[in-house]
């Protein structure tokens, strides 16, 4: 029997069906019933260009194949092309929501490979912009995840704050999120008074602001309900597939880097690490909340202890000189023309250095042969690794939780697809 | 013209293009292509900041059937550019297109084997904004550019005849696959 | 506790250790390709080691006429939070390597991005497809010797 057959015979139960008034037909043949669905990879609520085939078994999904690589832009490839100062750019475009943070784990693995350490002011403004780019990296999360399950004011509200986020980048670094300003063995300047003032006056007024929106979500009785008990996940699977970041620590497990492997300045830092055990969208929607919270006490913390002095490492190979410094002295001028010409050069070896990123762990391998530009660099991106479970996160669910599950795991298609 | 002189200060003329145009460029329906990170510049251009419901572009659609201005945000990848096309393939005449940043005007920091180096040689492109990304005031000084096209009767609509062609020759190739 | 595991190692599998290598307090373990699913799943069981999250696999391309790809798996362990590296070589004449999905579950798209990337095939990987590039795709971008503006014309582009 061919398909138009099989057609026929399916359309002529259906006639028969409404003729006897029944509104419910069952076929035997589990296939009659299936459908394919395509989704993406322009669709608003993949967060970028995820595409994602979806079997239907009426409005269950039956199956999930999610299909990367729209936005495949080759950043390992320009890796080995470039030296290892020229690639801090590129590292704005990985994860977009919070380039901060990538200039800093890039540099910082950098900087294991080469054997240099910045200063403590420079350390203690990195942990800053970090979590000022977890900041406002989590309220867009949140604000996506929001839009997607339909509640669109508070996308509009969390971006209200962001603006006053990238006032601040744009006053810190002079660009609104791309920002490149991390250099290896320190920052591209110092952070200037006024700078502190506006981080100071934002990390004031941010709580009672912040609380107004989750308020909003909190006591949404539709938002909380198509959350709960969704898009569940259990402790081993998570594990297993390689999750991290706070869709890890929605299951019940405390693994955060910043505690485990204390990188900058954390460990002199008072913070908790938000765990929650159910596994849910709505566990993992809590867990970013509590985090931004968490990174509120810790920029308050950090602006307190924060020392004074510089914020370059004394390595005049391999640091670059300041700009005055080159047109005024004889020797710097030297290091400048052969950073930028021949580069780094870092000893021969291979190190993989992670930090834990607004997304999950964000981890830099880097092999290299003694030359200014890396032999290979492999990016360890944990949307690439989140998305992973999309599949066993949505099957078995119905279709409207799909999106449900995207937002809750937040992923960033420029750093999934690299 | 007697018209004016006849009707007196009360009433105002004008030709029926130039009154269609300016309705025209007064309500534009973007279909927002946010690819990437100038996607999420083309979010803050249309939240209340930048609010780009002063210019009357706010209605965004995310079906390309309900849009007339394309706005191709972020980097374009070979993957990416058979969707990019269809999806203007898909929006009803007159249309629009806007390469919003550096990559996807000219391919921008990414000279590597994955990106098309520009969208152009694939779609016709209106006004192309530089910057990586571009503020959104910047977007907007380019939708206000489009708004002055459009009120200049400047469109790049398909003619006609060439999209019959084009269609006969997608019905031919459906065709084909049947027969085979 | 990490040297215990290496010591551990060595003695369970005498023959297909061929090297550890220290640098920056990394340990980097060279493996005997045939033996790299044993060994895994001896770290991950092992209660010294109990490697049970693993972070990241990828290939690397030394360029040389023998043993010319490396694929380099860093492991994480949840308990001990240590990390270890292994490392395994691939000639260019037998592209083949096992799979550690059967160990890892999550070492799925990592693997498919490194044949992506590479072009290494690992045998038991159920869904070995290309991750990023398209289906119809000829080449492995991540090899020294592909351009880095690619071969034109390789990737079809709409016409205008």
């Amino acid at each position: 029997m061919n398909i138009e057959q099989a057609m026929d015979v399916r359309q002529q139960r259906i006639l028969a069906a409404l003729e006897n008034k029944n509104t419910s037909v069952y076929f035997d043949d589990a296939l009659d019933n299936e459908m394919i669905l395509n989704m993406g990879p322009q669709h608003p609520a993949t967060h970028g260009v995820l595409r994602l085939l979806i079997k239907l078994d009426g409005e269950t999904v039956a199956a999930c194949i999610p299909e990367l690589g729209y936005l495949h832009r080759g950043y390992e490839k320009l890796a080995e092309n470039v030296s290892y100062h020229e690639f801090i750019p590129h590292t704005d475009r990985l994860d977009y929501l919070s380039p901060l943070m990538n200039n800093t784990a890039y540099v910082l693995a950098v900087e294991k490979l080469v054997g240099i350490e910045a200063p403590r002011r420079a350390q203690y403004i990195r942990t800053i912009i970090s979590e000022m780019a977890r900041i406002s990296s989590h309220l867009l999360g949140i604000g996506a995840l929001a839009m997607d399950v339909g509640a669109l004011t508070v996308f509009t509200w969390t971006f209200r704050e962001r603006e006053k986020m990238y006032d601040i980048f744009e006053l810190l670094t002079g660009a609104r999120f791309t920002t490149s300003f991390t250099r290896i063995g320190g920052l591209a300047h110092d952070m200037t008074p006024e700078v502190i003032t506006a981080v100071k006056e934002f990390i004031e007024q941010f709580p009672e602001k912040f609380n107004e929106c989750i308020t909003m979500l909190n006591t949404n009785r539709i938002f909380v309900e198509r959350l709960d008990g969704v898009g569940v996940i259990t402790r081993e699977q998570a594990i297993a597939m390689g999750m991290s970041g706070p869709n890890i620590r929605a299951v019940g497990l405390k693994h955060d880097l910043r505690r485990t492997q204390p990188y900058l300045v954390y460990n002199e830092l008072d913070f908790n690490i938000p765990v929650l055990n159910d596994g849910d969208c709505l566990a993992r929607y809590y867990v970013r909340l509590n985090e931004v919270k968490e990174s509120v006490k810790i920029v308050q913390q950090c602006l307190d202890k924060m020392p004074s002095g510089i914020v370059h490492a004394n390595e005049p190979k391999k640091v670059l000189p300041r700009k005055e410094q080159i047109y005024t002295r004889m020797e710097e001028l030297i290091h400048d023309f052969m950073l930028i010409n021949f580069g780094v050069n870092p000893p021969v070896g291979e190190i993989y250095h992670a930090v834990e990123a607004s997304k999950g762990e964000l981890g830099f391998y880097i092999q290299s042969r003694g030359e200014g530009h890396p032999w290979r660099l492999k990016i360890r991106s944990p949307s690439f690794m989140n998305l992973q479970s999309t599949s066993q996160l949505v099957e078995g669910g119905m279709i409207s939780d799909i999106v449900a599950v995207l937002g809750s795991l937040d992923p960033v298609m420029g750093e999934a697809d690299k | 013209m007697g018209l004016e002189h006849a009707l007196g200060d009360t009433a105002l003329t004008t030709t029926i293009d130039s009154a269609i145009n300016w309705c025209r460029k007064n309500s534009l329906w973007p279909m927002p292509l946010g690819i990437s990170c100038c996607g999420i510049e083309m979010m803050a251009f249309a939240m209340p900041r930048f609010d780009v419901a002063r210019f009357g572009a706010e209605v965004f659609r995310f079906s390309p059937r309900q849009a007339d201005l394309l706005i191709v945000a972020g980097t374009t990848t070979y993957k990416m550019a058979t969707v990019v096309r269809k999806i203007y393939d898909q929006m009803p005449d007159p249309k629009w297109v806007i390469a919003m940043g550096a990559c996807t005007s000219s391919g921008g920091m990414y000279r590597t084997y994955s990106v098309v180096q520009g969208i152009d040689q694939f779609l016709p492109v209106d006004i192309y904004v530089a910057g990586c990304p571009p503020r959104p005031d910047n977007l907007l000084h380019a939708l206000l550019m489009i708004q002055e096209k459009i009120q200049r009767g400047e469109s790049r609509s398909t003619p006609m005849t060439v999209a019959a062609e084009r269609q006969e020759q997608q019905l031919l190739q459906i065709q084909g696959i049947n027969n085979n | 506790m990490l040297t215990t595991v290496v010591e551990k190692l060595k003695a369970q599998f005498p023959n297909s250790i061929l090297g550890v290598r220290e640098f920056r307090g990394e340990t980097t373990v060279h493996v005997k390709k045939e033996d790299i699913l044993n060994v895994c799943a001896f770290l991950r069981n092992d209660e010294a080691g109990l490697f049970n999250y693993c972070s990241d696999i990828c290939g690397a391309d030394a360029y040389t006429p023998e043993n010319r790809f490396e694929i380099i798996y860093n492991l994480y362990s949840l308990s001990y939070k240590h990390r270890i590296r292994l490392k395994v070589f691939v000639d260019e004449a037998d592209l083949h390597c096992p799979s550690v999905i059967s160990v890892w579950p999550g070492a799925n798209w990592p693997e498919r991005e490194t044949y992506d990337m590479f072009g290494i095939i690992f045998d038991g990987h159920d869904d070995l497809r290309r991750m990023y590039m398209p289906e119809e795709f000829e080449y492995f971008p991540l090899r020294k010797d592909f351009p880095m503006m690619g071969v034109p014309d390789s990737i079809p582009l709409p016409r205008k």
